[in-house]
């Protein structure tokens, strides 16, 4: 921005000499009396010039994926490298997305998000907005989803006018907050919990990062060298992005380019809208979840020390015009926890769930958040109304807060006739295994395992759901070299296998989880997390099926593997079914934590110690009765399912061979089958009797604290939720959980 | 625009088409006569003559009755009742809110504490089948899963009026 001292005029980076502040109020303006992006009644360039439009479109799409595929090599994290948590996008000067890479796309709408907050506050006054300017952010109160991840901004100028910017995420090893990790947590607030945080500041100059910032960083983490070594990852995907867009630029013409990424945003939103008509159907979906904090015993900040329930009261309304609406009316109160959300993340998670379902192609825009709209509750977990909440693991309340937005569709899918897409949904993407202490180079660090990104799926309506291969936040999942991990954590992998049971049963069951067992190797100051659901299961289950298992926790401290080890006597690999765990079967030790509370704060563990991490199975879909009897055999013979629930969930009557294979006797499970369906009878009751039961229940609050807590804190936040609550239960006006 | 014939969909609903054909299906452009051609497929399946609107699940059907009503009903026959209020409250509910009981499901440890959440099972009165599984806490409302605006999706995405009685 410049004055014009002899006009008193203000001049501005934006296009024609307007400010950015000018050309937000006026896209916003625009928006806000006509419905469309940037008021465009026709899309001119793509009406005239198909075929230009559509080449320009693939240039700049590719230059992005480009930019990620060639950037991420800088990086030595495996997150990175192999995993491929990073994306690129690029922006228009207000900071909508108008393309991005391939990885992790749920950073598109909360870099957006970042670039609108350094335009309100007048960034272009104050630090100034110029050529080579790079800024840095990774608070989620102005637009992230926790500090983990790390966004790079730069702008993109073309004679002196701001054309756009570039935009690129990676995810951090650990983030320097009061616990080791990224995602750590037992803070009660942001402030000084958190750790780094960089709330879109000015971070280098001509093209590189400032010296003051990168020493900076380096004080501030326990992972220095990767978390720089990721800025220059960043910078360097983003450079590449601005290159290519003044080449192309140079190539089109300047108004050509700029009436392009108006028109592709535009097209974005009114795509949304068609493909909603297309493939769903009107109406209210509701699909709620919930996941426990068992924080009572835990050594966590006092504040935090209690048992509370998150309520994440989803319902999607579909609208005759293709309106998509997605509420959280009812959600309870944020907590002294860090798995608050800001809205930012919020709408990440919509997003990156809708290019997985609804828009799964690679022209996906802002245009399509335009075309949505979320319902957050001001003081709610999803909302919070106190600045200083703590967010470093945002994603435990968001994951499963989410999956019903996958039932959801997948009714409409059904009902649509497009049984190809369904899916019952998808699991938390558990055990977060992170820590730190003294590792086995001797050094101070920090670590947070990415095997999360491979969980099962939830089963579809025409087959089976896939085994450890996916995570909601990333499509394209990928568990990482044990190599890899065992460079940068002190822990050997004794095995990392599948994991019985851990699918939710159904007529197509869902995806397998798998499991890890951990040895600490070569240091005695370790400090291990387990995170996940234990005392609930997520990711509900569809037409019938089950949901996935939960997790649980099985740790050894003080044990004997050292010896066993030495004498050359059998180790466990895993623990398999924990009614016959091979763990306990195995090994001595002197401490065990054997139990459901799978949420825990960090222990200390020493070498030789055991730590068993297991990830999630996704959810079943239809009457297990209905599943074929090949397909429980089979399951049986690969180790997905244990011989005592073929019987009681899928009424199979089972003889294992002499070579160890199990064999379906088809006529008896045929008649087991029609037994259990008699016994459904004699145990169903009529839900509107059951109701009348469960109400007294309700009178009477015969229900544990943290769930009445989570009633009371919905029905307090929300008259809307309250009311539906007692009109549901027939319950009286003034009735309240004490 | 891609099409399939009815064997094609028929097979594909059964869950009897290659994954590679579904693979190709799911990465190409939708058929929009897919809605018009599997109701055609599960109408010409179920044992009862009334048009089905909507399929709702893998049993579940809106469909229309001679005096106009549009109601809930199971392949098996059970009618659970106007779609606009939810089918659950007219169907047997099994709560499997014990340890026993839930360890039927899941091995142990690995399944929900019953105190924290409990899985209910809604099964049809006719046909004993599991039509849909809740796991919620104690004391939740039953859900109301999907509640579809039928004359919308007609008039407005289909551009056809929703059937009526003659
Ligand atoms: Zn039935």
């Amino acid at each position: 921005m410049a004055m014009d001292l002899s006009q008193g005029k203000v001049y501005g980076i934006g296009w024609a000499g307007r400010t950015l502040r000018e050309m937000l109020e006026e896209s916003e303006r625009l928006f806000r009396e006509t419905g469309r992006y940037y008021g465009l009644e026709k899309l001119k360039l793509k009406e005239k010039d198909p075929i230009r439009y559509e080449r320009i479109f693939s240039r700049i799409r590719g230059g992005l994926v480009n930019a990620r595929e060639t950037a991420l090599n800088i990086s030595a994290s495996p997150i990175v490298k192999e995993l491929g948590e990073l994306c690129f996008a690029l922006y228009t000067p207000e900071g909508d997305a108008v393309a991005l890479s391939t990885g992790i796309i749920v950073h598109v709408h909360t870099i957006s998000d970042a670039i609108k907050y350094m335009i309100r506050n007048n960034y272009e006054m104050n630090p100034r907005i110029r050529p080579g300017d790079v800024f840095g952010n990774n608070d989620a109160m102005i637009g992230d989803v926790h500090n983990a991840d790390v966004h790079t901004l730069i702008p993109i100028f073309y004679k002196g006018e701001l054309l756009g910017w570039a935009g690129g995420v990676t995810h951090e090893i650990d983030v320097g907050a009061q616990y080791p990790g990224s995602m750590s947590y037992g803070q009660a607030n942001r402030f000084p919990g958190d750790g780094f945080i960089v709330p879109c500041e000015k971070i280098g100059e001509n093209d590189e990062l400032l010296k003051s910032y990168e020493l900076r960083a380096q004080m501030s983490v326990r992972s220095p060298m990767y978390w720089l070594l990721d800025e220059k990852t960043r910078l360097a995907g983003c450079l590449m992005i601005r290159d290519a867009v003044i080449r192309l630029v140079e190539e089109e013409g300047v108004d050509v380019y700029k009436q392009f990424i108006r028109e592709a945003i535009e097209e974005g939103r009114r795509s949304f809208l068609n493909r909603v008509k297309e493939m769903l159907i009107p109406g209210t979906y509701e699909a709620p979840s919930f996941i426990e904090v068992p924080f009572k015993d835990e050594p966590v900040n006092q504040l935090m020390q209690k048992d509370t329930m998150n309520h994440s009261p989803l319902e999607l309304t579909v609208g005759a015009d293709g309106e998509y609406i997605l509420s959280f009316e009812g959600a309870n109160k944020w907590g002294h926890h860090s798995f608050n959300c800001a809205p930012s993340p919020m709408q990440g998670a919509l997003w990156v769930l809708l290019t997985q379902t609804l828009i799964p192609n690679d022209k996906v825009n802002d245009g399509a958040y335009l075309a949505t709209k979320c319902i957050l509750p001001y003081g709610s977990w999803c909302n919070p109304d106190y600045q200083n909440v703590s967010t470093t693991l945002s994603w435990l309340f968001l994951i499963p807060g989410f999956t019903g937005m996958i039932r959801s569709l997948s009714r409409a899918f059904y009902s649509r006739g497009y049984v190809e897409e369904v899916l019952a949904g998808y699991p938390v993407t558990c055990n977060l295994m992170q820590g730190g202490g003294i590792n086995h180079f001797g050094i101070e660090s920090a670590f947070t395992n990415f095997e999360i990104s491979s969980q099962g799926t939830g089963a579809s309506a025409v087959k089976d759901g896939e085994g450890f291969c996916a995570a909601m936040w990333n499509p394209e999942g990928d568990m990482g070299d044990i190599e890899a991990w065992e460079f940068i954590e002190p822990l050997l992998y004794l095995g990392r296998r599948v994991k019985p049971d851990t699918a939710g049963h159904g007529k197509y069951r869902g995806g397998p989880g798998m499991e890890a067992l951990r040895m600490v190797w070569k240091t005695d100051h370790q400090y291990l997390y387990n995170a996940g659901d234990g005392y609930t299961v997520n990711g509900g289950g569809l037409f019938g099926g089950y949901p996935g298992s939960s997790g649980y926790r099985h740790n050894m401290r003080g044990t004997n593997m050292q010896e066993l080890i030495k004498n050359k006597l059998p180790y466990p690999t895993g623990d398999g079914n924990p009614e016959e765990s091979e763990m306990e079967n195995l090994v001595k030790a002197e401490k065990v934590d054997f139990d459901q509370q799978a949420l825990t704060f960090m222990r200390e563990y020493g070498e030789w110690d055991l730590y068993l991490s297991m990830q999630r199975g996704g959810p079943g879909l239809g009457d297990p009765l209905e599943r074929a009897f090949s397909a429980v055999e089979e399951d049986l013979n690969e180790g997905l399912l244990s011989p005592r629930l073929a019987g009681s969930v899928y009424g199979a009557v089972i003889v294992q061979g002499e070579d160890g294979k199990w064999k379906v006797d088809v006529k008896a499970s045929e008649e087991r089958r029609q037994e259990i369906r008699r016994k459904r009878k004699m145990r169903g009751v009529p839900v509107k009797e059951w109701m009348k039961k469960e109400r007294k229940r309700i009178l009477k609050q015969d229900i544990i604290e943290p769930v009445k807590d989570m009633y009371k804190s919905s029905m307090e936040l929300s008259e809307t939720w309250a009311k539906k609550f007692r009109t549901f239960w027939d319950l009286p006006e003034e009735f309240q959980f004490d | 625009m891609p099409k399939y014939t009815r064997e094609t969909l028929k097979n594909l609903l059964d869950g009897k088409l290659p994954f590679s054909e579904v693979k190709v299906m799911m990465s190409s452009f939708k058929d929009p006569e897919r809605f018009e051609m599997m109701l055609e497929i599960h109408q010409s399946r179920v044992p009862w003559p009334e048009k089905i609107l909507l399929p709702l699940g893998l049993h579940l059907y809106i469909v229309l009755k001679e005096n106009g009503d549009r109601v809930v009903k199971c392949d098996c026959g059970y009618e659970f009742g106007d779609y606009r209020k939810n089918w659950k409250l007219n169907a047997l509910v099994y709560v499997r809110d014990t340890e026993e009981k839930i360890a039927e499901i899941y091995p142990k440890l690995m399944g929900p504490d019953p105190r924290w959440m409990e899985i209910r099972e809604y099964y049809c009165p006719g046909c004993s089948t599991q039509l849909e599984v809740e796991s919620v806490p104690p004391g939740y409302p039953v859900i109301f899963d999907f509640k579809p605006d039928i004359d919308a999706f007609y008039e407005k995405w289909l551009g056809k009026p929703v059937p009526t009685v003659e």
